[in-house]
């Protein structure tokens, strides 16, 4: 499509606590989550965050599955063999070679949310590169009630992106952008992406600047995604995670139309699925070695 | 603890098609995949409650993302019957959106 | 008595004069971007073709998604309407009209006389009409017109798994990568098309004579997508994209 543009790039990095020594840890777990879009890595000493990556997934997951693990442990001297337990979620999850064991990330996102979070969370919203996901939890992050929309591309990162490279805007601005308007135009009538886009260049070819089209997207976009979230029953604390929690354009819209607003958190907002297998691990690990 | 309601489906420009499955009522007795004419559900272990025993029913994978035309045959826009799945369903565990 | 069908579509414009019954002619404009100016074009062109004067047009009856922005017609048909009306016409025996356009699928069940009983769309979502193959044609780099020619070349079906004109389009490139065969997926494309139309001719049943109409019956691809889907023959008029202006032209002569 438009592989040569770099509009839809976002920044991909890593980080690791350099406070913290893993050869202390009594026991070492990881979470891979494997999206259609991006990839995470996360490891934990003991339950507690000690590295991550975040990156654009390649062609193939178990690469893709090697590159985020390899690329969070750069730096830390840790290798996968001093891993005790890791965890695939995500689209990917069945494809990391490494995994113990492969567990969804309806599961695993309210369980990274309420890490992030805390346990006040109640209801996540999660919009990754390909899919919403709209998750009701208790106070332990344990899951009653949940939708997946993975079918459709309105709601989802790659709805996203193909305005980004419409406007020829880097995705990572798109957010301030769409909420620099003085005013809230009417969101563009088609859900469906396609048919948005072309509803968007009418309307810029009609004068319109790309913060108002921007805005009558991310618009759009908000409405949509909060009928979704209506299916499971909205009950505060509400958090998002995902790639589109750092879209401010969709999260502030979000938030006038729930009348709630979304809790914060120090954490990536993209970790949650990686963050929540690696709990997953940590506890499997645990539960393991009680035997 | 067991999810309570799994609602498998999507959203689309079209409209809202999702069929949840109450998960606390369903026992996985499989009595909906026969009664399905079209293979809708599969019964198994949940994917998205690693502590579950018991299985349950799902939608499968084949036909998740294309229940509004799946369903189509089962669902005239004049003289609705009662849906086959319902009807198999003894803990009424299956509901759909449109 | 003569009259114009007017058939304002997504991405064109077709007019066709007719008289007793008799197309007299008909022309095709790109709906553009102003959508006014494109119909009286269209008009314009079809007056010239037949010889003819506005003054001599007795009725004009409109149609299409942008049957309400007619500049000249001040009646209207329903798409539907003017798919039986125009394809009886032209067939008889036909009990089912199949339309298909880049935005929009629809399926009309009707009887001998042209009257509507039925009908089901596809709407709203690029996966289940034309916009569907045109984006898949862009992502196999083949003009859309040889999108159903090079899809006839296939000798194996492929599974498509994305059921979102967006998702698909990723999900081709994922294939070429894979380095299967341009023309497999093509037929992946017209086939998952033809598969959701289907579907929605279900809702109606199905009946012979089965007729296709629309832009996408000019897709060879398409049309051998639907009959192994339908497992009958369909019936492809000589000018599938006209046979909306032709239905309304007609019921301009009530």
């Amino acid at each position: 499509m438009s592989e040569k543009k770099e509009f839809w790039r976002w920044k991909e990095y890593r980080w690791h606590d350099e406070a913290m020594d893993w050869k202390q840890a009594d026991i070492i777990s990881a979470g891979v989550d494997i999206g259609s879009v991006s990839s995470q890595a996360a490891i934990l000493l003991d339950g507690k965050l000690y590295a991550f990556s975040n990156q654009r997934t390649g062609f193939d997951s178990p690469q893709s599955a090697h590159q985020a693990i390899n690329w969070a442990m750069e730096g830390t001297g840790l290798s996968l063999d001093n891993v005790h337990f890791a965890v695939g979620t995500g689209y990917g999850r069945v494809n990391v070679p490494f995994a113990d064991k492969a567990i969804t990330e309806i599961a695993c996102h309210p369980r990274g949310g309420n890490f992030m979070y805390g346990p006040s969370v109640r209801t996540i919203l999660d919009m990754g590169g390909q899919d919403c996901k709209a998750i009701r939890c208790d106070q332990r992050g344990k899951v009653e009630a949940f939708l997946m929309n993975d079918k459709c591309a309105a709601g989802t990162g790659r709805g996203m992106e193909v305005f980004a490279d419409l406007l020829s805007i880097s995705i990572e601005e798109v957010g301030q952008l769409s909420l620099s308007v003085k005013e809230e135009p009417e969101p563009v009538s088609s859900t469906c992406v396609v048919f948005a886009k072309s509803e968007a260049s009418a309307l810029l070819r009609e004068g319109w600047p790309k913060n108002r089209v921007l805005a009558a997207y991310c618009s759009a976009m908000a409405h949509r995604v909060v009928t979704l979230l209506e299916r499971i029953e909205v009950e505060k604390d509400f958090a998002i995670t995902g790639g589109i929690a750092k879209n401010a354009g969709v999260v502030k819209r979000l938030e006038r139309e729930l009348g709630l607003e979304a809790l914060q958190s120090k954490y990536d907002s993209q970790i949650a699925g990686a963050l929540g297998g690696a709990l997953f691990a940590q506890a499997l690990e645990t539960k393991r070695r009680r035997g | 603890m067991q999810i309570m309601i799994a609602n498998y489906g999507y959203k689309d420009g079209s409209g809202d098609f999702f069929i949840a499955i109450d998960t606390d009522k369903c026992d996985g007795c499989g009595d909906c995949v026969p009664a399905c004419p079209n293979g809708v559900f599969i019964v198994g272990e949940d994917p998205n409650d690693p502590l579950r025993d018991e299985p349950v029913a799902m939608v499968g994978e084949e036909h998740r993302k294309k229940l509004k035309y799946t369903c189509a045959p089962c669902k005239p826009d004049h003289d609705r019957p009662l849906l086959p799945c319902i009807q198999a369903c003894k803990p009424s565990a299956i509901s759909h959106s449109w | 008595m003569i009259t114009a069908g007017i058939d304002i579509g997504a991405k064109t414009v077709k007019v066709v004069l007719a008289e007793n019954g008799r197309i007299l002619a008909k022309s095709l404009v790109p709906a553009g971007i102003d959508t006014a100016a494109a119909t009286r074009q269209a008009l314009d062109e079809a007056l010239a073709a037949a010889g003819l004067t506005r003054e001599k047009i007795e009725g004009f009856k409109a149609t299409g998604t942008g049957r309400k922005d007619c500049p000249f017609a001040d009646e209207e048909i329903t798409e539907v309407g003017a798919a039986a009306k125009g394809m009886v016409h032209l067939l008889d025996s036909c009990r089912r009209v199949i339309d298909v356009g880049a935005e929009e699928g629809r399926t009309v069940r009707c009887d001998a006389n042209g009257k509507v009983i039925d009908f089901a769309f596809n709407e709203k979502c690029a996966a289940g009409a034309g916009a569907f193959a045109e984006g898949m044609a862009r992502a196999l780099q083949v003009p859309l017109e040889e999108l159903g020619p090079l899809s006839l070349t296939s000798e194996q079906a492929v599974q498509m798994n994305a059921q979102c004109a967006v998702f698909a389009e990723s999900e081709v490139v994922t294939l070429i990568h894979a380095k299967t065969p341009r023309q497999d997926i093509a037929r992946a494309v017209l086939d998952a098309v033809a598969s959701r139309i289907i579907s929605m001719v279900r809702k109606v049943g199905f009946e012979k004579d089965i007729a296709l109409i629309g832009g996408m019956a000019r897709n060879p691809g398409f049309v051998e997508g639907m009959r192994r889907g339908l497992e009958t023959d369909v019936h492809v008029p000589q000018d599938p994209e006209y046979v909306g202006a032709l239905g309304a032209a007609l019921a301009a002569a009530e």
